[in-house]
Order: C-alpha cells, then sequence, then structure tokens
C-alpha cells in the first residue's frame, strides 16, 4: 500500500507560512495587521502557483476579512485622534480589497464576489436612507434652534411632545377620512335623498349663517362630520363597502392604536432611562451633569449658573440640617390649610360646571334665539376660564406650604390634573342628562311620526294594507332627537373655544404683555423688565397639560364627531406655529432651569391615564345606550355592538360564527385577559 | 488628511469615522471654512486658533470652551488650536448618536484639568469655579467648597485613594440618566 504522497503544493503552503512567519518575528515591531497582510501575502504568492486553496485557509482568510469589516464599523466608538482612525480605516480598507479579490477568484468564488458587492450595496443603501429620514423628519430645524439658541432641552421637549401627538392625530385621522368619511361621501346616499341627511324645513332658513356654521348646526350638522348624517345600508355603492361595520371597527381601532403607542413609547422611555430614582451619587451627578452643553446664549447660561449655585448650596444645607425640625406643627397646620382651600376651589368649579349646564339646557328649551353670544357658549367660556384661572389660584395658595421648588411643582402638577379631570367628567355627567332626556323624548317622536303618517294618507286606508309610496320632501319629515349628534357637537365646540383660549391668551398674555413691557418702558416709573409685570416665561407643565387633556377630549369625541381627529391635526400644525413663534420672540429663559428627562415618563403616564378615563364614557354609551332610531349607522339595532354579529350571520360562513361563539365563551376570555396583564404590567414596572 | 472642500462633497471616511449625518457633515464644512480667514479659504491642513474657535456662538457661553479645545486639540504646541479633522472629532463626540461611553471618556478628559489621568482635589475645585460662574456672589465659600468635595470623594471615588480615576467616573456617569441628554452640542 502505497503511503498518501505529499504533493508539492503542501509543500510550499507550508514553506511560504515559515518564511512570513520568521520575517514577522525579526521584525518584532510590526503591527497585527501588518503580520496578518505578510501571511495572507504568501499565502497568495503560493497561490499563484496552483488554483486551489484548502478549505480551512479560505475559511480562515474569510475570517480575517470579516473581522477586519467589523473593526472598521466600530472605529467611530474608539476614543482615538482623528488621524489615527483614518489611518487604521486606510489599513484595514486596503487589507479588505487585497484579499476580497483572491477570494473572489475561482470557480464557486464568483458567488462569494457577488454576495459581497451587493453587501456593500446594501450598507450605501441603508446609509442612505437614514440621511434621508432624518432629514424627512417635519420641525427638526424649528426644534434645534429653539434647543441650541435660547431655552436649553426642557422648554424643546414640550415641542418633541407636540410633534409626537401631531404625528398620532395624523394616523387618527387618516383611520376616520379615509375608512368613514370618504365612503360614505362617495358611495353612500347624496345630501337631500334621506330625511336624516336633510336640513328640516324649520332651519332651512338659517342653515347657511355664519353663526349656526360657526356653532355646528345647519349644512355642517347634516354632513359627514357629524353620526347622524350617516345611513345604516348594510353594504354601500358597487364595491359593497359595509359602512357601519367599519365605523365601529374604525372607533375601536382608534383607541386600540392610542393604547398601542402610548404604552410602546412609555416602555421604551423607561429603557432609556434606567435608574432615574437612584440617590446614590447625588452630589456627583450635580457637579458632572449638570451643565447643559445645548445653551448658546449668556443669558440662560447666566441663569444657570445661578440655578447651579443654588442648587449645590441647598444640597449642603439639606445634608447638614436634615434633622432639624423648625416649627413642624406651623408648617403642617399652613399644609393642612392649603389643601382644604384647594379642595374647595376644585369643588367650587365642578358645581359652576354643572350649573351652566344646566342652564344651557333651560335656554335651550326655551329656543336659543332669545339669547345673545354669551348665553349661547356659556358652557365653553366657563370651562376654558376656569382652566385659565384656577391654575394660577392654585400657584398662590401653595405659597403657604413652602415646600422643595421640585416637590411643589408635582403638587401644582396634580392639582391642575384633578380640576381638569374634575370639570371633564362633570361635563359628561351633565351631558348624560341630556342624553337620557333626548331617549324620553324619542318614544314622543316615534309615536307622533305614526300620527303625521296616518295624516299623510288621510286615514283612507287601513293601517295594514300595502300602500303606494307618496312624495314627501325630506325636508318634511318629522325627525327623531338624534343624541350621538349632539355629544359630537358638544365636543367639536369645547375644542374649538379650547383652541381659542390658548390662542388669545398666547397674544394677550405673552405677545402684547411684551409688547407692553418693551414700549411703556421708557415712560414707567419703575422698570418694568425687572419687576411686574416683566416678560413671560414659557409654562411647559401648563401648556403640556393642556395638550394632554385636549387629546383627551378628543378620544372622548371621535366616535360620535368623525371631523375631530381633522380638527385636531389642523389645531396642533397651527400651534405647532404660532408657539414657536411666540417661545422665539415673546418669551424669556427661566430662572429656574431644570432637567426635562425625568418628566417624560411622568407625561406619558397622565396621557395613559387620560386616554383609560377618555375611552370609559364611549364604550359605556356604546355597550348600554341604545343608539338613536332615526340617524346614525347603527339606526335600528338595539345595540351598537350588534353590527359585529349582524357582520358574522351573513358575511362569514357558518363555521367561522361557530368558532367566534366558542372563542367568546368567558371562561377563554377571562385567562386570556389575565395572561396578557402579566406580560405588560412587569414590562412597564 | 481629510481635505477642506470647496465642492459639495463629502468623504466616505468622514462618514465612517464619525457619528455625524451627511448634513451636519456638510454644515460643519461651512462653518469651519467661514472661521478660516480669507487667503487660506482653499488650503488643507490649516490650524485655527483657539481664540477664534470661541467666538462661535455654541461654545461662547460654555465655562469649558477652553478645555475643549485643549482637549480636542492635536497641534504640538498645545495651543488648543483646531484643524478641521479636530472640529470633526469633536462634533462627533457631542453629536446625538455619539455612544454614552465615548462621550464620559471625553467628559473625563475636559474635567482633568491638570491632564494628569484622575481627577483630584485640584480639579474638582476648578470644576466647581467653572460651574459657579464668575461673578463673586455665586462662588462658594471655602467651607461650603470642601463639604462639597468631601461629599462628591465620598460618592464616587471607590477606592478611596483621594482621587476618581477614568473607570470609577464612567461607572457615576453611567448611571446618570440626565448626562447624554445634556453633553450635546448641535450646530
Amino acid at each position: 500500500m502505497a503511503a498518501p504522497q505529499k504533493t508539492l503544493k503542501d509543500y510550499h503552503h507550508i514553506a511560504a507560512i515559515l518564511a512570513g512567519l520568521t520575517c514577522s518575528c525579526f521584525a518584532l515591531r510590526t503591527s497585527k495587521l501588518e503580520r496578518h497582510v505578510l501571511i495572507f501575502d504568501c499565502l497568495l504568492f503560493s497561490l499563484s502557483y496552483e488554483d486551489v486553496i484548502t478549505e480551512e485557509e479560505l475559511a480562515n482568510l474569510k475570517e480575517a476579512v470579516e473581522e477586519k469589516k467589523k473593526s472598521i464599523t466600530t472605529l467611530r466608538n474608539q476614543p482615538w485622534r482623528m488621524k489615527k482612525k483614518l489611518e487604521t480605516l486606510k489599513e484595514a480598507q486596503e487589507f479588505i480589497e487585497k484579499f476580497e479579490g483572491a477570494l473572489g477568484k475561482g470557480k464557486g468564488r464568483k458567488f462569494y464576489a457577488y454576495k459581497v458587492m451587493m453587501l456593500k450595496k446594501w450598507m450605501k443603501f441603508k446609509r442612505d436612507f437614514e440621511n434621508f429620514k432624518t432629514a424627512c423628519i417635519p420641525w427638526e430645524m424649528k426644534i434645534k434652534e429653539i434647543e441650541s439658541k435660547s431655552f436649553g432641552s426642557s422648554v424643546a421637549s414640550y415641542f418633541i411632545f407636540l410633534r409626537w401627538m401631531y404625528g398620532i392625530n395624523m394616523v387618527l385621522f387618516g383611520l376616520t377620512f379615509g375608512l368613514v368619511m370618504v365612503p360614505e361621501a362617495l358611495m353612500g346616499k347624496p345630501y337631500g335623498s334621506m330625511p336624516r341627511k336633510t336640513v328640516p324645513r324649520s332651519e332651512s332658513s338659517t342653515a347657511m349663517d355664519f353663526a349656526t356654521l360657526w356653532d355646528f348646526g345647519g349644512y355642517a350638522q347634516y354632513s359627514v362630520l357629524f353620526y347622524g348624517y350617516y345611513n345604516n345600508q348594510r353594504a354601500i355603492g358597487w364595491l359593497k363597502f359595509r359602512l357601519p361595520l367599519s365605523y365601529f371597527l374604525v372607533g375601536v381601532g382608534t383607541i386600540a392604536y392610542s393604547f398601542m403607542v402610548v404604552i410602546r413609547t412609555m416602555a421604551s422611555n423607561a429603557n432609556q432611562e434606567g435608574g432615574g430614582d437612584d440617590t446614590s451619587f447625588n452630589f456627583s451627578w450635580k457637579m458632572f451633569t449638570s451643565w447643559d452643553y445645548l445653551i448658546g446664549n449668556p443669558e440662560t447660561a447666566d441663569n444657570k449658573f445661578a440655578s447651579i449655585t443654588t442648587s449645590f448650596k441647598e444640597s449642603i444645607v439639606e445634608e447638614q440640617e436634615n434633622r432639624k425640625e423648625e416649627n413642624i406643627h406651623l408648617t403642617r397646620f399652613l399644609r393642612v390649610l392649603a389643601n382644604f382651600l384647594v379642595l374647595c376651589c376644585l369643588a367650587g368649579s365642578g358645581y359652576l360646571i354643572y350649573f351652566v349646564v344646566r342652564r344651557s339646557q333651560k335656554f335651550a328649551l326655551e329656543g336659543l334665539e332669545n339669547y345673545g353670544w354669551w348665553e349661547r357658549n356659556e358652557v365653553n367660556m366657563v370651562m376654558s376660564l376656569l382652566g385659565m384661572f384656577c391654575p394660577t389660584l392654585f400657584d398662590v395658595i401653595s405659597a403657604l406650604e413652602n415646600y422643595h421648588p421640585r416637590i411643589a411643582l408635582r403638587w401644582q402638577l396634580g392639582r391642575i390634573f384633578a380640576l381638569f379631570l374634575g370639570n371633564l367628567y362633570t361635563f359628561i355627567i351633565a351631558l348624560m342628562d341630556e342624553i337620557n332626556l333626548k331617549l324620553e323624548e324619542e318614544a314622543v317622536v316615534k309615536y307622533n311620526m305614526t300620527i303625521w303618517e296616518a295624516n299623510l294618507y288621510n286615514g283612507t286606508l287601513s293601517e295594514n294594507s300595502t300602500r303606494p309610496p307618496i312624495e314627501v320632501d325630506p325636508a318634511d319629515v318629522p325627525r327623531g332627537p338624534c343624541w350621538e349628534t349632539m355629544v359630537g357637537q358638544e365636543f367639536v365646540r369645547l375644542t374649538i373655544s379650547d383652541t381659542m383660549t390658548t390662542y388669545i391668551t398666547i397674544l394677550i398674555g405673552d405677545f402684547l404683555r411684551a409688547l407692553f413691557v418693551r414700549f411703556i418702558n421708557y415712560c414707567w416709573c419703575w422698570d418694568l423688565e425687572y419687576g411686574f409685570p416683566s416678560y413671560a416665561e414659557f409654562d411647559i407643565s401648563g401648556n403640556v397639560l393642556g395638550l394632554i387633556f385636549n387629546q383627551g377630549m378628543i378620544w372622548m369625541g371621535a366616535f360620535y364627531a368623525p371631523c375631530l381627529p381633522a380638527i385636531n391635526v389642523l389645531r396642533l400644525h397651527a400651534s405647532m406655529y404660532l408657539q414657536c413663534w411666540a417661545v422665539m420672540c415673546c418669551n424669556v429663559p427661566h430662572e429656574r432651569v431644570f432637567k426635562a428627562s425625568r418628566s417624560n415618563n411622568f407625561y406619558m403616564a397622565m396621557l395613559l391615564f387620560i386616554l383609560f378615563l377618555s375611552t370609559l364614557p364611549a364604550v359605556y354609551t356604546i355597550v348600554s345606550i341604545p343608539p338613536s332610531f332615526d340617524c346614525g349607522p347603527f339606526s335600528g339595532k338595539s345595540r351598537m355592538y350588534n353590527v359585529i354579529q349582524e357582520t358574522l350571520e351573513n358575511d362569514f360562513p357558518a363555521w367561522f360564527g361557530k368558532v367566534f361563539s366558542y372563542a367568546s365563551n368567558p371562561g377563554l376570555i377571562l385567562p386570556f385577559i389575565l395572561l396578557m396583564a402579566e406580560s405588560v404590567l412587569p414590562a412597564m414596572v | 488628511m481629510l481635505p477642506v472642500t470647496n465642492t459639495v462633497g463629502v468623504q466616505e471616511s468622514e462618514l465612517e469615522l464619525t457619528f455625524l449625518t451627511k448634513q451636519e457633515i456638510l454644515l460643519a464644512h461651512c462653518r469651519f471654512k467661514e472661521l478660516l480667514p480669507k487667503e487660506s479659504r482653499n488650503t488643507m491642513d490649516y490650524r485655527v486658533p483657539m481664540e477664534k474657535i470661541l467666538t462661535m456662538p455654541e461654545l461662547k457661553s460654555n465655562p469649558f470652551r477652553q478645555r475643549i479645545c485643549y482637549v480636542f486639540s492635536t497641534s504640538e504646541a498645545k495651543d488648543g488650536s483646531l484643524s478641521f479633522e479636530d472640529f470633526l472629532d469633536f462634533l462627533s463626540v457631542f453629536s446625538d448618536s455619539a455612544t454614552p461611553e465615548i462621550k464620559s471618556h471625553y467628559a473625563f478628559r475636559i474635567f482633568d484639568f491638570d491632564d494628569d489621568g484622575t481627577l483630584d482635589r485640584n480639579d474638582l475645585v476648578k470644576l466647581v469655579n467653572c460651574l459657579t460662574g464668575d461673578a463673586p456672589e455665586t462662588r462658594l465659600s471655602q467651607e461650603e467648597m470642601n463639604q462639597l468635595i468631601g461629599n462628591i470623594l465620598e460618592e464616587s471615588d471607590i477606592d478611596k485613594d483621594g482621587t476618581v480615576n477614568l473607570s470609577e467616573f464612567q461607572h457615576v456617569i453611567s448611571r446618570s440618566p440626565d448626562f447624554v441628554s445634556s453633553f450635546k452640542i448641535v450646530l
């Protein structure tokens, strides 16, 4: 048996590697890279004698090339000088070019070369796409300008929040517009063809007036903007578009989408922040991280110096006097008194709203034409005014309490939150009263309608026989009350008046004040710029809360007025520009500059809470109140969710209905809900 | 050498070696050219002196502006002058996408006033004085200063050698939620 003959090529390989190693051993100061190059150079040299290298060497070469590529991507993480980085980059790139070419030779390697080229193209494409995406983010330049030119990161965080809300509202708008408003407008019955789609004869003289339209009555009411216009026909148009189903699913879908986005943002914020409540490095953090490098304005810098100094001194004093308690009884008494006063304010505002809503019902019964502008808009004006003045009142009361500023801010935010919540829920309770009234009215109207129909035929035919349809103009048909449209209208009016109040506050409170201080200062007894009133600061927490509550109203009303997300998109767009202008033109940097990062999840948590609270009334009305018999896509059903059952029966095969009925067994649903809760809660905590 | 190009071109190596996007690098080109004197607008390899760099609005109000120039400068004369490469380095470290590790590394070098590789008592005193501004009424008294430095060393000096070295510094900074968002400069 002949021994396996060592061929010439094996000897060549060994010789080449030995030669390389000996060279590199002598040249002790060669870098690792140079040694690699030497060894592989020798390999290449031996390659020229034959056209096959063994699998092992191929694998080694490939590994070395991959390693070089990885080192290039992590080069920017190294804290080296640019020169050193450049040199390393050049070396690595040369190495890759040289040996990738070699790897591409020969049969079977062509695929590898092709793969490498595609990978390069893909990396370039990804990088270009990232650049494009960054360029596409709206208002990025504006926000960066605010951040760097004057105000630091806390004011900019409000605008980033506004932009994020705008994104959510765009999606909600897309859903309601594309899946509800457009199909009804294009494929549903046109205006004037049905009683519910026509302005009644009694209102048609004022239907086009600006005052009526501003109030969302008249032609605005009988259009796709509100619930009442929609027809309950199961499938419309040549597409057989199931409008009632779509309406219901879009309503549920907007809520589900909002939940998903808010929770996802909270989770990613929590990941970024890490241990936010850690107090073990208080002093070190104050020293090393308190300076905001984005500050570019000498005035802001001076304020920052002052606040850092104050914060140092406070911490030192706090550390020393931790156990010393002065006049604790007086402090406690004052704090209890302050809380009592605040509770009185909250109760007072709740009662005021309830009183005003009842009064507006009385006005409505007597006919709104007898009253002036104030009586018509009383509810909205009162709610907006309360929202404007009560927080200032709370601020004054909190001077009694003598808390550390950060804790005082938390109390203030909590109180404003309670105020808005109380107002909103009082408003809803008053609305529920009106809904119940309308439901009672329905029974009466139904009875009246049968009498009217009978009168049409002058009683000539008996009730049970079929009769030829008589042409009646839809404007003359008596209407059933439509509580859903009324609810939608109330929310739309509230949103509009809230918007107006905010804009007027900005114009008067910031702009006119700045003008006054700047120009009247020349002829005034005391220095207006340093004393009272001086320029306004940008109230971050007040504005964020306003934004959150506005969004809560949108979520509550969107089911009944599909136009609400559209109105909100317009409003946020205008707010962005107006507030950016106001901040740059009329506001001064804060005296106490504090970071926004810790408050981020606090605002998200509030938003989540408001989302939950806003969906409660809508869900309650869907589940337990029968829809109006004469308007909307669910008219004729006993409950709105029956549309799902109807669809399952008619549109899906029989077996699907069975499966669904088994799956919707409470015995299955309850464990599923528990499982979801158990998996979401640890992720959030 | 990275050239200060006249044409609108961003080098592949610039994109590869920094955390900056294409727009940011282009903006850096423009701003650096503005700092150059008219005659040398087209030469490569020009070093802008520190006084010119400190006139930039982003750095004018920063208490650490001189330290930043010294740390990023590669000139042999140690005069704080920056070439275009140094300028890109500086912007990359202070950009939005830089990793916290590289930011904390450079923050340590900036705070190390005497460049000895550790933050000792003198460095911390100078740091506090920078942070409290130049006006005499905002400076801390000697007693307050001692107390403050004592507290800081107690918190961060883990091996109790009286100085804070790089790893101790990075350990403290990595737990801070505010560091990354405040250690940022945008042109």
